[in-house]
C-alpha cells in the first residue's frame, strides 16, 4: 500500500508524458495529413480542356481504369521538380496521368509543356480553383490515385518521386486495377 | 488667444494623423468582403476566424494572405450568401479538409476529459482528507496539547 503512494503518481505522470509525446509526435503538418477523401468517390468535375480549346473534360469519362490526378501549375516550383518523374511514369505507361492546371495561365502552361514535355493524358484547366478545394488540396503539387471505380485510394501532398511511386502508388494500382467490372 | 489657437492647430494635426492612419490600415486590411445583412457579415467574420488556413496551418483563413486562404474565404462568402448555417459551413470544410481545419475541434473528449480528471482529483482529495481526519479522531491526545508541546519545545 505504501509503495502504491509513489507508484500511482509516477504512473500518472508517465501516462501524461506518453499522451503528450504521442500528440507532439503526430502533430499534423501539411504533408502527413491524411486526406478525408481516401475511400470515398473522387469529387466530380467538368472543366475546360487545355489541349482542345472550347472542349470540356469530365472525370466521369475516366472511370473504368485507375488514373492519377495531378494538381500542378507553372507558378509551383515543386511541380517543376517532379516533372521529370511524371515524364518517366508516362513513358513507362504506368497509368494515365490527368493534369489539373490550377489557377494558371494557358499560354504559360503550353510553354511549360513544350519546353519540358507533356506527361499528361489530358489536362483540365481550373482558373478559379474550385475543384482543388473539393479535393482538399492545400498546395501544389498533389497527386491522387483514383481507382477503376472512381474511388480515391491515395493522396500525395508534395512532389512525386520514383521511390514514393514504388512504395505507395504501384502496389495500390497492382491491387486495384483488376477490380473494374 | 494665440496659445489656444496653437493648441487647436496641434489637435487638428493629430486628427489628420489619426485619419491618415485609419485610411492606411484600411488599405492594408486583407479582406474587403461586405454583406448587406449585418448578421451575415458577422457570420462571415466568425467562420473565417474559425477555419484554419491549410497551407500555413497556424493562422486562420481570415488572417492569411495565402492564395488558398483567399479561395476558401470566397467559398465561405458564397456559403454565407446561400444562407448556410455555421454547422453546414463547418461540415463543408471538414468534408474536404478533415477535422483539422477547425480551430475549435468538435470532439467531445476534448471538453469532457478535463472534467473527468477534475472529478477524479476531487474524489482523491476528499478521500485523503477523510482519512487524515479519521487519524486525528483516533488520536487520544487533544490537539491543544500537541500545540503546547511543540511550543514548549521551541
Amino acid at each position: 500500500m505504501k509503495s502504491l503512494r509513489f507508484a500511482l503518481p509516477l504512473a500518472g505522470f508517465l501516462l501524461i508524458a506518453l499522451v503528450l509525446y504521442i500528440g507532439v509526435k503526430n502533430s499534423p503538418d501539411r504533408q502527413n495529413l491524411r486526406s478525408v477523401l481516401i475511400g470515398r468517390p473522387a469529387p466530380e468535375w467538368t472543366l475546360p480542356d487545355l489541349m482542345n480549346p472550347g472542349a470540356m473534360l469530365t472525370n466521369a469519362s475516366f472511370k473504368g481504369k485507375p488514373y492519377i490526378l495531378n494538381v500542378w501549375a507553372t507558378w509551383c516550383a515543386a511541380c517543376r521538380y517532379e516533372h521529370q518523374t511524371l515524364m518517366d511514369l508516362s513513358r513507362n505507361q504506368e497509368v494515365p496521368i490527368i493534369g489539373l492546371n490550377w489557377k494558371d495561365e494557358d499560354n504559360l502552361a503550353h510553354e511549360w509543356l513544350e519546353r519540358l514535355g507533356n506527361p499528361y493524358a489530358a489536362i483540365a484547366v481550373d482558373k478559379k480553383g474550385r475543384v482543388p478545394i473539393d479535393y482538399g488540396v492545400t498546395a501544389a503539387p498533389e497527386s491522387f490515385l483514383v481507382d477503376a471505380n472512381g474511388i480515391v485510394q491515395y493522396r500525395l501532398a508534395g512532389p512525386m518521386t520514383h521511390s514514393i511511386w514504388k512504395r505507395e502508388f504501384a502496389p495500390r494500382i497492382a491491387g486495384k486495377s483488376v477490380v473494374a467490372e | 488667444m494665440t496659445r489656444t489657437s496653437s493648441r487647436w492647430r496641434a489637435l487638428q494635426w493629430l486628427a489628420a494623423l489619426i485619419a491618415a492612419l485609419a485610411v492606411a490600415s484600411a488599405a492594408f486590411a486583407i479582406d474587403t468582403t461586405r454583406f448587406e445583412d449585418p448578421e451575415k457579415q458577422a457570420q462571415y467574420q466568425r467562420m473565417t476566424h474559425e477555419l484554419r488556413c491549410m497551407q500555413c496551418l497556424n493562422t486562420s483563413i481570415a488572417d492569411s494572405q495565402v492564395d488558398l486562404a483567399a479561395d476558401l474565404r470566397n467559398e465561405v462568402r458564397d456559403l454565407v450568401e446561400a444562407g448556410k448555417t455555421d454547422e453546414e459551413i463547418r461540415q463543408f470544410m471538414v468534408d474536404r479538409y478533415g477535422e483539422f481545419i477547425l480551430f475549435r475541434p468538435r470532439s467531445p473528449w476534448l471538453y469532457v476529459t478535463p472534467v473527468i480528471f477534475l472529478i477524479i482529483g476531487v474524489l482523491v482529495a476528499v478521500r485523503i482528507i477523510r482519512q487524515r481526519s479519521k487519524l486525528v479522531a483516533e488520536d487520544d491526545s487533544p490537539v491543544d496539547d500537541i500545540a503546547e508541546e511543540s511550543a514548549e519545545r521551541k
